[in-house]
């Protein structure tokens, strides 16, 4: 299948104007010995063919239509209304290009504007930018602005925190001159007087995730106060769905603001792409990465939007930008943006609820199975710990069978924490999932 | 003009989510009171049907691809085909959780798997990473790689990137970002990476070249085996930065030129489409030599099975959560599949075919200061038009009025009043020809009434924006009220 | 202000020494190169720096430039109007847009900068 729009004739054609009689002619100065290789590759189908054997690969492949999924740690089933994916597919977004020509793209720059707008009111931040890859690589873009303020060279990151986001600001930062320091976790969430000694002059920020990798609230307040304490930055890697009825950071004291907005209108794709939203107080604004759009008008005052404080991008500064970010994850910020629009205030409340409920209610059931006990009896959101005392092969088996995705064993990122589970239960998730999941670990 | 969303409001009552379902101050109690939001999220409050409109009108005032031509270079704006937008988003690869086990989603292994294996192939290198999510995220990694490379070898001091002027902003960008000094190559007379200087930067100091080919003027380094050679030399790595890739496929691998490391642009090259600017995926390929240090997890093959394989003890670390841009990466090996080893030939073919049509097409009107053969891109000049007063930005704005959608103007920043031409391989000879005919319509414009061209453009939903005020004044969020 | 008392640097700067105070800007040559100052960085008052070091940044919509200190010193202070009013740096970059001052730790240096007339040869030459 080739999407190619010349004809035959308008080859020769065109051959014919450029003045060689072949497209070989064209290509003389690439040296001989490199136009001779082997290419194993497939022979091309149509798309009759595509599709009816791409579907066939899928067939393998054990998707939350046919299994409930209680699998999060940082990537959740939420349900994505139909609009979203409706809107943000037209060719007009999907299809556009990175708006450097206001004039040809206020499409998205509007879209743009009112995510940053919306974003900044869910995590009561100043300042949002127009996105990035994901939460680990913006939490990683953080320690690195942190890292560039004032001579500071350590960043306190509590093990409680996602360990692939830890693993990540770990990479991010290896070829600077800094310190990562832990900071241990008590009862599944920061050790507050553990995080008191280290707090030094020589602490550039602390790092805190709202909820925590393992769904538990962290005492926040107390956190950001430690950390203004020590002259260090707070920043705060928060689930965006949480903040209908948790507090945001920029209550708290946060000074940026990161994290995964994969849970808003995002689908859960294996992984990606997702997006990482980056909200700053208002004098962090210049260190803010990536691509900004703002409000101003033109030649003859209407109201127009465009890529602004651009001086601080790669494109303009290079090796002196604030990052080398350039293609970033616009459209996933759109099905942000078009989200938070059908959620509103009223609906991102009580998306928020349904999720404690239903989280909630999960956790009471199955703690009245023999051999389930709670891993932390802290306060959480829509994810929690649990000891299921049950041998893993039989449960992992018996999951199966009920057509049921996850928990997630925890050893596998805690070797300490055996026959631990991580489970996350969100709004699609109903009471017939629930009896089976019971029963998937009740008959194991 | 478009009002924000915060500045309109009906009815929204969220009923695509069910009832709650007990009492809020009940379902609160899990909360203690201190960790409680306090004031309410100031969200728009709009319909279904508002919302639904609102979108629509906004993406009524965006140019792109399914509408316009694009010829942007550098972007490489080609057709991004329906069908693997409908195979990125069915239930069976879109609603799938990282975590599953490997043998509930080896459908999802297999397609990443063989996109490594495939875009091994198309580039003659011999591992790959589907890790990084753009270009210059895959910049990144295979920078951190270069290090982690010299430091196993004991070699701490290679402390210097060289980068020729020509180069995307994201390389130097990228090298700081990894510690490295960035170290300036010159561009010679006749548009290529100058040799000679070169030779004279390499030292033992140096970690990396990091290169293009063709390079940013759309030229063919014809020098690259010997440039190869001479960074190999010093101990040094050749990193090709992919953003070209469209010219060479089917015709040569960098690979076989000598890089050790490469990138490349799924959203330019693939077909995966642009998003309004993102998101993409920046796969990063090596030679065998480097492999032991590439983002874990890798994927494994072993009999008819696939899986992750965590234990990768050399490895630079990881660059983000999970595996990469699923959703991207899936489309582009929809791609590969659909063209097969013919249809990626084709690709190159006519992108340079159509590149080299226009380039002669347009000479009579513009300097193209390279006019010599050029692959899938090639850059003119407004320098007879700068004469008459009108500039490059002039033009791009002109030409919006004309249903075009401008070519890259002011880069590379090696050549004055620049104007990067790709047309790509999706267009037809049709539509070229029209696009040099809208290109003689300004020409004349230019002469006879330069205002129109100055003031344009007059047909889009804004005209000129004053972008200085937008700077001096920064406003970026919506502060007003709720309404 | 009597230019011909100042010295000015190949980098467009202009210095004006009083005793060890130097108050530092850029020429009118610069600000016509950068076009509107949307944003000055000034640089924070006890900063160290070496001759030719770049001190702070003025940027334009599309640009970004560095200023170079012309002497070896320590800034005392930055023109902190500029936050608020950055386009002084193009109406007045010889008198409000001054950019910042230096307690100069050889004052020396400053006859060994270019006087007026070298430097208007410099700045024709850069013209074009």
């Amino acid at each position: 299948m080739q999407y190619i729009s010349n004809t035959t004739e308008d080859r020769q054609a065109m051959l014919k104007t450029i003045g060689v009689s072949s497209f070989e002619d064209l290509l003389k100065k690439v040296p001989n010995k490199l136009r001779h290789f082997d290419w194993k590759l497939p022979k091309g189908v149509s798309e009759l063919e595509l599709l009816r054997e791409v579907v066939e690969a899928g067939k393998s492949n054990h998707h939350f239509h046919d299994f409930a999924c209680y699998l999060g740690a940082g990537c959740y089933d939420h349900f994505i209304p139909t609009v979203v994916s409706q809107l943000a597919h037209r060719g007009e977004f999907i299809t556009s290009y990175t708006p450097y020509q206001g004039e040809a793209s206020q499409g998205t720059l509007q879209f743009i504007y009112e995510y940053q707008s919306m974003i900044c009111e869910l995590t009561a931040m100043d300042y949002s930018n127009a996105s990035m890859y994901d939460g680990a690589s913006s939490l990683a873009e953080a320690a690195l602005l942190a890292l560039r303020m004032d001579g500071r060279k350590k960043i306190l990151i509590p093990d409680t925190v996602h360990p692939e986001y830890r693993q990540v600001v770990r990479t991010y930062l290896s070829s600077i001159d800094c310190e990562i320091v832990a900071v241990p976790m008590k009862d599944l969430s920061v050790d507050l007087e553990k995080l008191k000694s280290l707090a030094g002059p020589d602490v550039a920020a602390i790092v805190l995730q709202q909820p925590n990798f393992f769904g538990v609230l962290e005492e926040a307040r107390q956190i950001a106060e430690i950390a203004k304490k020590a002259g260090a930055l707070t920043i705060a890697c928060v689930n965006p769905i949480s903040l209908g009825v948790i507090e945001p950071p920029g209550e708290y004291g946060a000074d940026i603001a990161v994290g995964e907005g994969q849970p808003l209108g995002n689908p859960v794709s294996f992984g990606g792409p997702h997006f990482g939203f980056f909200t700053v107080k208002a004098d962090l604004l210049r260190k803010i990465p990536g691509r900004i759009a703002g409000a101003t008008v033109d030649k003859q005052g209407r109201r127009s939007f465009v890529l602004t404080l651009q001086a601080r991008e790669q494109h303009i500064r290079r090796e002196k930008a604030t990052s080398n970010i350039c293609t970033n994850h616009s459209l996933c910020a759109l099905k942000g943006a078009i989200y938070m629009s059908l959620l509103g205030p009223k609906g991102l409340r009580r998306l928020s609820l349904i999720n404690v409920k239903n989280a909630h209610r999960t956790r009471e059931r199955l703690l009245k199975i023999k051999g389930v006990q709670a891993l932390s009896d802290r306060p959480f959101f829509n994810e929690f710990g649990l000891v299921i005392e049950k041998d893993q092969k039989d449960l992992a088996l018996s999951l199966r069978k009920n057509k049921i995705l996850g928990p997630l064993a925890l050893d596998r990122f805690y070797p300490q924490l055996r026959s631990a589970y991580l489970i996350a239960v969100t709004e699609n998730r109903t009471e017939g999932d629930l009896d089976r999941l019971v029963r998937a670990v009740e008959e194991a | 003009m478009s009002k924000l969303l915060f500045e309109k409001h009906s009815r929204n009552e969220a009923e695509w989510l069910p009832e709650l379902g007990e009492t809020e101050a009940k379902v609160l109690e899990n909360i203690p009171q201190s960790l409680r939001r306090k004031k309410e999220a100031r969200l728009p409050s709009v319909s279904e049907l508002d919302v639904v409109r609102h979108f629509t009108e906004l993406s009524q005032k965006n140019f792109c691809v399914d509408t316009h031509f694009y010829p942007l270079g550098s972007c490489t704006m080609k057709y991004n085909p329906k069908a693997l937008d409908a195979i990125a988003s069915l239930s069976s690869f879109s609603l799938i959780h990282p975590y599953q086990k490997a043998d509930d989603v080896q459908g999802a292994l297999q397609v990443l798997h063989d996109t490594e294996r495939w875009l091994s192939e198309v580039t003659g290198m011999d591992e790959f990473t589907l890790q990084p999510a753009a270009g210059a995220h895959g910049e990144f990694c295979g920078l951190l790689i270069v290090g982690a490379y010299h430091r196993s070898k004991k070699e701490t001091h290679k402390k210097k990137v060289l980068i020729p002027d020509s180069s995307h902003g994201t390389n130097p960008a990228s090298a700081a970002l990894a510690g490295y000094e960035v170290v300036q190559v010159r561009t010679d007379a006749k548009g290529h990476v100058d040799l000679a200087d070169l030779k004279a930067k390499l030292d033992e100091k140096t970690a990396c070249l990091m290169m293009t080919n063709p390079n940013t003027l759309g030229l063919f380094e014809e020098e690259i085996l010997e440039i190869a050679q001479a960074v190999h030399k010093v101990d040094a790595l050749v990193y090709y930065d992919g953003a070209n890739m469209n010219a060479l496929l089917g015709i040569c691998r960098p690979g076989d030129m000598g890089f050790d490391i490469v990138h490349l642009n799924l959203h330019k090259t693939f077909a995966v489409p642009h998003g309004s600017g993102g998101p993409g995926s920046g796969p990063v390929g090596v030679k065998k030599h480097l492999a032991p240090f590439l983002p874990t997890p890798r994927i494994v093959k072993s009999g008819a099975h696939y899986a992750f394989e965590h234990d990768v003890p050399l490895s630079i670390g990881r660059l983000r959560a999970f595996y990469g841009n699923f959703g991207a990466i899936i489309r582009s090996y929809a791609y590969i599949k659909a063209l097969g080893s013919e249809g990626l030939k084709a690709v190159s073919e006519h992108a340079i075919l159509n590149a080299n049509y226009l380039r002669v097409k347009l000479r009579e009107l513009y300097e193209v200061p390279y006019d010599g053969p050029c692959m899938h891109e090639f850059v003119m000049a407004a320098t007879r038009q700068k004469k008459k007063g009108v500039r490059a930005l002039d033009i791009a704005k002109r030409l919006l009025d004309y249903g075009v959608h401008a070519p890259t103007v002011y880069f590379p920043l090696t050549v004055e009043e620049a104007m990067m031409v790709e047309p790509t391989e999706t267009e037809s000879k049709e539509t070229l020809d029209a696009f040099v005919e809208i290109l003689k319509k300004i020409e004349e414009e230019i002469t006879r009434s330069p205002q129109t061209v100055l003031d344009a453009p007059h047909s889009t939903p804004v005209g000129r924006i004053d972008e200085v005020r937008a700077a001096r004044h920064p406003d970026l969020r919506y502060h007003g009220k709720q309404v | 202000m009597d230019t011909s008392k100042l010295r000015y640097t190949e980098t467009h700067e202009w210095v004006s020494l009083n005793g060890n105070n130097a108050v530092i800007g850029v020429t009118d040559h610069a600000q016509k190169e950068i076009s509107d100052v949307v944003f000055v960085e000034l640089p924070k008052a006890g900063k160290k720096v070496q001759a030719k070091d770049s001190v702070m940044v003025v940027e334009s919509v599309k640009a970004a430039f560095d200023i170079y200190a012309p002497m070896s010193g320590t800034v005392t202070k930055a023109n902190e109007k500029l936050s608020g009013k950055p386009e002084l740096v193009n109406q007045s970059p010889l008198g409000d847009g001054w950019l910042y001052e230096l307690e100069c730790s050889d004052p020396s240096q400053f006859d060994k900068l270019l006087t007026e007339a070298q430097y208007k040869n410099v700045s024709s030459q850069a013209a074009h």
